[in-house]
């Protein structure tokens, strides 16, 4: 059997199955319990030759909603920002396009000067003395800055907050569950920030508490007060930062006392693509410097006093240290991170603060507007936010969700997935791609779909009359956290007692 | 050239004791090897360690070692002053302790090397 794209001929692999003294090479799959193999090939129709492939693909290609077919309000961790034509026209230069591990400074000057600069604009970005070369993304910046912390502090639990990005949880917990770290959740309040009490008491004895800024739900957490209320514990404090571009007008963390940043950087010219490539990035007060995951480019001068940039505590990486490295992270996401810098850069002390300014104005103007055409609507929180806002009072939001998707436009996140108490409310995002039609159209769309009489509503009705008169409505405010069982004190329960209200803990 | 009131173990520590404690640094054949020393990190008082635990961390400009520690006991002092410095274990290494042990046992001490022994091991 022969391939167009596979060019081992039988004979080649006759040959090699000798050299290694195997019959077939079905034998290789013998450690494969016979049960779950696939019997009789895989059921596909007959290939396509390449001109039919294309176009087969482009018909699937165009199934795909898109910005060009649909107005999109999709927030929630990937944002949608203009990206300069520069950014991929500077990207192209082979020098970058082909620049891999940089192990050799005496030829990859270039690649390191880049990173270096990278690492240089995040510092004054976030605030911090210091920032590693990139990471894969926040996610995995996020779960090693708590890994980071707990070598720091030599204790061994993690407080985060539910308003951190729920996937961004589920890969601290995949770290955390195989390292026998317990993670504690603790829940926000009704107006949708972090609970200061249940975090305080939550941190003490912990290794770090993790919050993110401005957080999932949009709003815009107070990190001086957290530093404050959790620095006595002895607790490091982790700012996530998903949407880089409030960084243009909020406050550094660095600055307000924070720790560590765990950073994601998609914003900064990387398009919003189906899950990556992405840029996460950790950055940090000095006395994480030792223990700082991933690598590091510095500056130094060589014989002839002339300035050079090289990588450093290598020494404390996988390929040296083996298994006792600092982490696992082995590498950096170099052409991301030069995309980046690229957009850093070019938009500089000026432009970012205007881009933020243009996102928050959108972002509230188009709150307004939603609001003033849909009365039932309501705005979950009333806490300051960037470009992004939790909005409720849509009865079953998944339909109203569907309903505009119909009329092509995405209305952001619906949030019943990750939070089962918002059932009614969807996560929208506006940027600065979000023009003022296409505002216009969705504030009509909603109030249009809350309306609209469906077959679903009878059901709807149906609920609300079942329920006893003179009970205290559940919705706004009515509670402290992330369930209706939720205390602030339960968050000091022990590891292994089980698993829901304010705090849960996984061992 | 070994200081022969030092003991010594397999991974080029020494230990100097006195009464039911004893003073741990590297030997000069373990700081000729790691180069230019840059970094230490060093226990906290209080930490208790069995032989062979691991008391801290040296970083030279080319690997970073640990340090392991000869005997069981509890760490009752650290040397802060030389992690400002750390370059001086270059220097005079048999002069740079490192930590002070509480010994668990001193008895444990019998079977580390003598100086004689550490010559021969390292020739």
């Amino acid at each position: 059997m022969s391939h167009r794209y596979i060019p081992n001929t039988e004979h080649d692999i006759r040959r090699m199955l000798d050299a290694i003294g195997v019959a077939s090479i079905d034998d290789l799959f013998e450690p494969v319990p016979e049960s779950v193999r696939v019997k009789g090939g895989l059921k596909l129709p007959p290939a396509l030759s390449e001109a039919d492939l294309l176009a087969h693909l482009e018909q699937l290609a165009a199934k795909n909603a898109d910005a060009s077919t649909h107005g999109i309000f999709l927030g929630g961790g990937v944002y949608r920002h203009f990206v300069p034509s520069f950014v991929d026209q500077l990207l192209l230069r082979s020098e970058f396009y082909t620049a891999y591990t940089p192990y050799q400074p005496e030829i990859s000057q270039g690649t390191l000067q880049a990173i270096f600069e990278f690492q240089t604009m995040v510092c004054q970005l976030m605030g911090t003395d210091i920032a590693n070369a990139s990471m894969y993304d926040g996610s995995t910046a996020m779960a090693e800055s708590a890994l980071m912390a707990t070598r720091l502090t030599r204790r061994d639990r993690v407080v985060v907050a539910r308003s951190v990005h729920p996937d961004y949880r589920a890969v601290l917990a995949t770290y955390a569950e195989n390292l026998g770290l317990p993670v504690v959740e603790v829940g926000y309040t009704p107006a949708g920030a972090v609970d200061l009490e249940a975090l305080r008491q939550a941190a003490d004895g912990a290794a770090a508490v993790v919050f993110q800024y401005p957080n999932f739900l949009g709003v815009i957490e107070d990190p001086r007060a957290i530093v404050q209320a959790v620095r006595p514990t002895g607790a490091m404090t982790i700012a996530v930062v998903t949407e880089p571009v409030a960084m243009g007008m909020l406050a550094p963390p660095g600055e307000l006392g924070v720790d560590i940043v765990a950073a994601e950087l998609q914003s900064f010219g990387i398009p919003a693509a189906f899950g990556g490539p992405h840029c996460g990035v950790v950055a940090a007060s000095e006395k994480c410097l030792r223990q700082m995951p991933g690598r590091l480019v510095g500056m130094a001068k060589d014989t002839e006093g002339r300035t050079g940039y090289v990588l450093t505590l290598a020494t404390r990486e996988q390929h040296i240290r083996r298994e006792k490295a600092t982490s696992n992270i082995c590498t950096n996401s170099g052409l991301m991170a030069l995309c980046a810098s690229i957009f850093m850069a070019a938009y500089g002390k000026q432009g970012l603060p205007d881009l933020a300014r243009l996102n928050f104005d959108k972002a509230h103007h188009a709150q307004q507007q939603i609001l003033r055409g849909a009365p039932a609507a309501r705005a979950r929180f009333g806490a300051p936010f960037f470009n992004e806002f939790v909005l409720s009072g849509l009865g079953d939001a998944a339909r109203v969700h569907q309903r505009l998707l119909d009329q092509k436009i995405v209305a952001g996140v619906p949030l019943a997935r990750y939070y089962p108490e918002l059932k009614d409310s969807v996560l929208i995002c506006v940027t600065e791609l979000n023009s003022a039609g296409e505002i216009e159209r969705l504030a009509d769309a909603i109030a249009a779909a809350i309306r609209a009489p469906t077959g679903t509503r009878k059901t709807a009705t149906a609920e609300v009359a079942r329920k006893p008169k003179g009970v205290k409505p559940v919705v706004r405010g009515a509670r402290t956290a992330s369930s209706g069982r939720a205390r602030p004190g339960t968050a000091r329960r022990p590891a292994g007692s089980g698993s829901s209200g304010a705090a849960r803990t996984r061992r | 050239m070994y200081p022969q009131d030092f003991k010594y173990t397999h991974d080029h520590e020494w230990i100097q004791i006195a009464d039911d404690k004893g003073r741990i640094g590297i030997t000069d054949y373990a700081q000729n090897q790691l180069g230019d020393i840059v970094y230490l990190e060093l226990p906290e008082v209080g930490k208790k360690v069995k032989k062979g635990d691991v008391l801290g961390t040296v970083e030279s400009v080319k690997a970073v070692s640990e340090i392991f520690s000869p005997v069981s006991g509890e760490v009752v002092e650290v040397n802060k002053p030389l992690t400002e410095k750390p370059e001086a274990v270059n220097g005079d290494a048999h002069g740079s302790w490192m930590i002070v042990l509480k010994l668990t046992d001193p008895k444990e001490a019998d079977g580390l090397l003598n100086a004689t022994q550490y010559a021969e091991l390292t020739k």
